[in-house]
């Protein structure tokens, strides 16, 4: 047992991204199990290790943590990423949520069927564009510091750099209205363990693709 | 008005902030009033039993807004995850420890949660608790807590649960 958290899901982003952001962004280095069949994913639950039956599954500090926004929580409040008192926590909670729901859209893309997908995109741009950006560009700009919330780099600035990037690989000219938004893109990208992660050999995982989404089908297959 | 920092409710205007997105919410006030366990571990226990029941809150939550094909499968499958994937859970957890609280033999806010997604459970099948002897149990302790009773009787600011009727003008408000 090495002692670093070990990280069990599917080779691919999903639901785990976020967590292999924040553990990079906060210096930690993980292990990672990859689910690439039912009978693997069948045993996990078999075993009783999955608490609700799902991945993704954080194996950190002698706990077995589902659900993704407990184990952020949990990640952000050990590694001090979580703001200095309750109400800088509040304004990192209310702009993670935000961020995360801009993800969730992200996240069914691959799997909208066909006639969905253009739609699908759209409705990504519209939201990306006229309600989650402009209130980061305006946060940047009200208080003129290089991170979101208290002047210190926070889970926040991690959730909001990994969308900026996912939303760009859809839409590539997304920042093009918000100056703010892209030099907080370039400043975190040179953070120390950012760069690293942005790298080719960290555990970022790339954009799904077909493969991808007929491992999903298949191990979650029920 | 820009009231709304992502242009959605629930809002709520609380110690000078003017709060959005539920989870940060719930998360501010079981923090300020000490619902939210001891330590860092505490909180992942209960971060985790409370994500599993807003989960389980948000099947109950688009049951009345599924079209007429679709309902009777949701009510299946919804009934089949509280019996099967949830209670069974917050009924061993209740079991291991012998406790009368969730975690760390403290109230807290996924007392509160268990609770409330207990009630919402019996108000689509009163008998879903049968299997359950130590969640019946905890349903009548938690119900009796003096706060909670005074909430769970008539002139309170508990909502009732949203009535078919209704759904059109939520659709009209939202969408």
């Amino acid at each position: 047992m090495s002692g670093k958290p070990r990280l069990t899901y599917l080779n691919g982003r999903g639901r785990m991204e976020p967590v292999r952001w924040l553990l990079a962004a906060a210096g930690v280095e993980f292990e990672e199990v990859f689910l690439q069949t039912k009978e693997q994913y069948d045993k996990l639950i078999k075993d009783g290790v999955l608490l609700f039956q799902q991945v993704p599954l954080v194996e950190i500090d002698g706990m077995k943590m589902v659900q993704t926004r407990a184990i952020l929580s949990y990640i952000a409040g050990k590694y001090n990423l979580y703001g200095k008192d309750l109400k800088e926590r509040a304004l990192i909670d209310m702009y993670v949520e935000g961020i995360s729901d801009l993800m969730q859209i992200i996240l069914m893309l691959p799997f909208s069927p066909p006639d969905a997908k253009e739609k699908n995109l759209d409705s990504l741009k519209e939201k990306a564009t006229n309600r989650y950006f402009p209130v980061f560009e305006k946060v940047l700009k009200q208080h003129g510091q290089d991170f979101l919330v208290g002047n210190k780099f926070s889970w926040a600035d991690v959730q909001l750099i990994e969308a900026i990037l996912a939303v760009e690989e859809k839409i590539p000219a997304v920042l093009s209205g918000f100056p703010q938004l892209q030099a907080f893109k370039t400043k975190m990208s040179n953070m120390p363990t950012i760069k690293k992660f942005l790298q080719p050999g960290s555990p970022r995982k790339p954009p799904p693709d077909d493969h991808y989404v007929e491992t999903v089908l298949k191990v979650f297959k029920r | 008005d820009g009231s709304l920092l992502f242009q959605q409710v629930p809002m709520v205007e609380i110690d000078g902030m003017k709060m959005v997105q539920t989870r940060a919410i719930a998360n501010y006030i079981a923090a300020k009033y000490n619902l939210y366990g001891k330590d860092l571990k505490e909180r992942a226990l209960i971060d985790m039993y409370v994500e599993g029941m807003f989960d389980l809150n948000e099947l109950f939550m688009y049951y009345e807004i599924q079209p007429a094909d679709k309902k009777e499968q949701h009510f299946a499958n919804m009934m089949d995850k509280a019996t099967n994937r949830y209670f069974p859970v917050f009924e061993k957890a209740l079991k291991d420890h012998g406790q009368d609280f969730l975690v760390g033999n403290q109230f807290s806010r996924a007392d509160v949660q268990l609770l409330e997604i207990i009630l919402m459970a019996e108000e689509f099948k009163p008998g879903i608790l049968a299997k359950f002897p130590l969640l019946q149990s905890f349903k009548a302790r938690i119900s009796n807590i003096p706060t909670i009773k005074k909430f769970l009787q008539p002139g309170s600011q508990r909502k009732q649960p949203v009535r078919e009727e209704d759904v059109p003008k939520v659709i009209a408000i939202f969408y």
